[in-house]
């Protein structure tokens, strides 16, 4: 599923994201194929809020879309 | 893009160490450059981009500042900035919050990488400590091979022991993929820095003679030693993404050895991030934000302060005292007298503008707008307002240079270079240019409109306010004619907390300073050509043109034409212009809305032209014309 579908508290594991520029700036942030990420807040018809670790990120909805993740155990 | 050599510019002795400042945003990179210097700080602009670079001498050597970035590349201007500086230091030293070392270090292990000698400084040690994270520092100078210095520098500790370090930093351990791949190709370039750019495909970097002419010799026959040469240039391979996910990898693995996590306590300062995000708190908190902001700046500086600076110190003295001056030189007939200290007098007018009026406003808007970075709630604002600017094919991070807009247009427009594409850039300046009214006329507006009453205060803020979100959507369609694509929003949100007066008033200072510097110029040369075209009788001949406009279609006094070309020079003045006019409610509201929308000022057109280029520049500028006059006339012609 896409990032967009992610429930709020879900813990999600990062399959892939369609967008090569954005790939590279993700994997900066330690967002990339196998990272594991927890949907912490989603904004009506806005960006998702993710947080990995410590860390706490703001995606853009149509960014989300083209985010590919799993749910994790 | 300029380039800029340390050396030349920072007029250093080519003996002195350049010791560079690298840090991803928000680490308190600032703080550690003041508590490292206590000399002279100069700042120095990087020539075809708004950064700025701060540098001051540490005892022979020099101690530069960098923009915050994520890591070393060209996605914006102040990475490539930061890597111009990066690649010419002698030793780098990399500040890391101990809070954020997953993220951190990903710069770290590149730097690493780029074989620069350097230290790293572990801040926020006592934050950490408080959070219950617990780092082996040993440990993580084994991994990473250079010395790391625990320090918490807003209360100095730690700075002593990093500047007696300074001497012991050095090469650390890169990646063993990396360096293996790096072995390739350091033959051919002055130093492994640019050999690691150029194998993550970084555009800038240019491709030495020496590796153009062995790619050139493949295919060729040669000799053995060119055979093997050519063997291993075959294994070369630029890429990026390979580069960043085997870091990546690699830094993830000593994070895991390195950092041991108590149970993860919900800080009050976490909290108050999770709800400013959410909709409920988090909208009003941010309209109430919008208006103290509109209180401190639209009445306590707009009113209070801009009185006496301009009222008192600009008007009854300095331009008596100017006029004066220059009419013992220059007869107030003379053309030259005119320019000079005249109506729109370059030392007389745009003078008491900018230092009396505009200087105080911008000052007071980059004070709150460094406030909330600093706080961390500039980038929750931006995630907030993303949903309303992406469907104006804009994206979160747009609303920094609206909201300085609402200070001063001309700032808010050198502000769109931090845009992602030339596409936002220009729907952003359109924006500026066409629906936002700046402080010098806002507060003019709002004490002609609140007189109306309650009702109609809500009808200018409702039309405004459709105009706006109605402009961005009408530029969908007309997608096609505007080249390139938008990009999404992909931020970090730092934790919250208390911003640092000292640091607040030093970015204040400075980015006003910065303000100046690019805008006084401008005002200066929009008020000569103002002058020109009274001079010449061409400022009558456009009234005149405008007469038939105003009156007929938009049901307006005559006069009130003068109040439109007035704003062209200082749009506060086109506001009064139509303050003393007897108008009905009606016209009142028709009249606010046009010159609302109507041309920016004369040094706004002018940064909009150097900006955006002749072209857009222009077009943005018969936009905003025509958009003013049919959106004036058609609510003309509803309720008058």
């Amino acid at each position: 599923m896409t990032l967009e579908q992610a429930k709020v508290g879900e813990r999600l594991i990062v399959r892939e994201i369609i967008d090569p520029e954005m790939r590279m700036k993700a994997i900066r942030f330690g967002v990339m194929k196998g990272a594991e990420v927890t949907c912490t807040e989603k904004l009506p018809y806005g960006p998702v809020i993710i947080s990995k670790g410590r860390q706490e990120l703001a995606v853009g909805r149509r960014l989300a879309r083209r985010i590919i993740v799993e749910p994790r155990t | 893009m300029g380039i800029m050599k340390a050396t030349t510019t920072f007029k250093i002795s080519a003996k002195a160490k350049k010791i560079v400042l690298v840090g991803n945003p928000n680490v308190g990179k600032s703080v550690f450059f003041n508590a490292l210097t206590d000399r002279y700080v100069e700042v120095s602009n990087f020539p075809g981009t708004t950064v700025d670079i701060s540098h001051s001498p540490l005892g022979s050597d020099v101690l530069i500042d960098t923009p915050g970035i994520y890591g070393v590349s060209s996605f914006n201007d102040e990475e490539k900035v930061a890597r111009e500086m990066i690649l010419q230091a002698d030793v780098v030293i990399d500040i890391v919050d101990a809070l954020h070392l997953e993220r951190d270090l990903f710069l770290t292990q590149q730097l690493i990488d780029m074989e620069i000698p350097m230290v790293v400084a572990l801040n926020m040690m006592d934050e950490a400590r408080r959070q219950g994270v617990e780092i082996d520092v040993p440990a993580l100078e084994n991994y990473l091979g250079v010395p790391v210095i625990p320090t918490v520098a807003i209360e100095g500790k730690g700075i002593e022991e990093l500047k007696k370090t300074l001497d012991k930093a050095r090469i650390g351990h890169k990646v063993p993929e990396i360096a293996a791949i790096l072995a390739l190709v350091k033959d051919f370039f002055p130093t492994t820095g640019e050999s690691l750019l150029y194998l993550e495909e970084d555009p800038l970097i240019e491709v030495p003679g020496s590796l153009l002419r062995l790619q050139r010799k493949q295919g060729e026959p040669g000799s053995p030693g060119l055979k093997m040469q050519l063997r291993s240039l075959s294994q070369i391979q630029r890429n990026q993404e390979e580069i960043y996910l085997k870091r990546r990898l690699w830094v993830n693995e000593i994070i895991k050895k390195v950092i041991k996590e108590g149970t993860e306590g919900a800080t009050f300062a976490a909290r108050l991030g999770h709800l400013l995000l959410r909709p409920f708190p988090g909208i009003p908190a941010l309209l109430l934000s919008l208006l103290f902001m509109y209180y401190f700046v639209g009445v306590l500086i707009a009113q209070i302060l801009v009185e006496f600076t301009e009222g008192v110190v600009m008007e009854s003295y300095y331009s008596p005292l100017m006029e004066n001056i220059i009419g013992r030189i220059f007869p107030p007939g003379t053309a030259i007298g005119y320019i000079l200290a005249g109506e729109y007098g370059i030392l007389t007018m745009t003078v008491v503008y900018v230092f009396g009026l505009l200087m105080p406003l911008v000052a007071g808007f980059y004070f709150v707008l460094s406030i909330m970075e600093d706080s961390g709630y500039l980038p929750r604002v931006a995630t907030l307002t993303d949903r309303i600017l992406v469907k104006m094919g804009l994206n979160g991070r747009a609303i920094i240079p609206i909201i300085l807009g609402l200070g001063c247009v001309t700032m808010a427009t050198i502000t769109t270079r931090i845009l992602g594409s030339g596409r936002e850039r220009i729907i952003a300046t359109a924006l500026l240019g066409i629906a936002i009214p700046c402080s010098a006329q806002l507060g003019v507006i709002f004490g002609m409109v609140a007189p109306l009453g309650l009702s109609y205060l809500v009808l200018y803020l409702s039309i405004m306010g459709l105009i706006f979100i109605g402009l961005g959507i009408i530029i969908r369609p007309i997608d096609k004619f505007i080249p390139g694509k938008s990009t999404d929003l992909l931020i970090d949100l730092p934790p919250m907390r208390l911003p640092q007066l000292k640091n607040v008033l030093k970015k204040t200072y400075t980015r006003t300073l910065h303000f100046l510097k690019e805008a006084l110029p401008l005002f200066a040369l929009g008020a000569l050509l103002i002058s020109l075209l009274n001079i010449s009788g061409s400022l009558h001949a456009i009234q005149n043109l405008m007469s038939p406009l105003v009156h007929g279609w938009m049901k307006l006094p005559e006069t009130a034409s003068t109040a439109f070309i007035m704003g062209i020079v200082r749009r506060d003045f086109g506001a009064a212009g139509l303050y003393s006019l007897p108008m009905s409610p009606q016209q009142t509201l028709v009249s606010l809305v046009a010159i609302t929308l109507f041309v920016p000022c004369i040094a706004s057109i002018l940064v909009i032209l150097k900006e955006r280029g002749l072209k857009d520049g222009l077009l943005i500028w018969i936009g905003s014309l025509v958009i003013a006059f049919l959106a004036g006339g058609i609510l003309a012609n509803i309720i008058i």
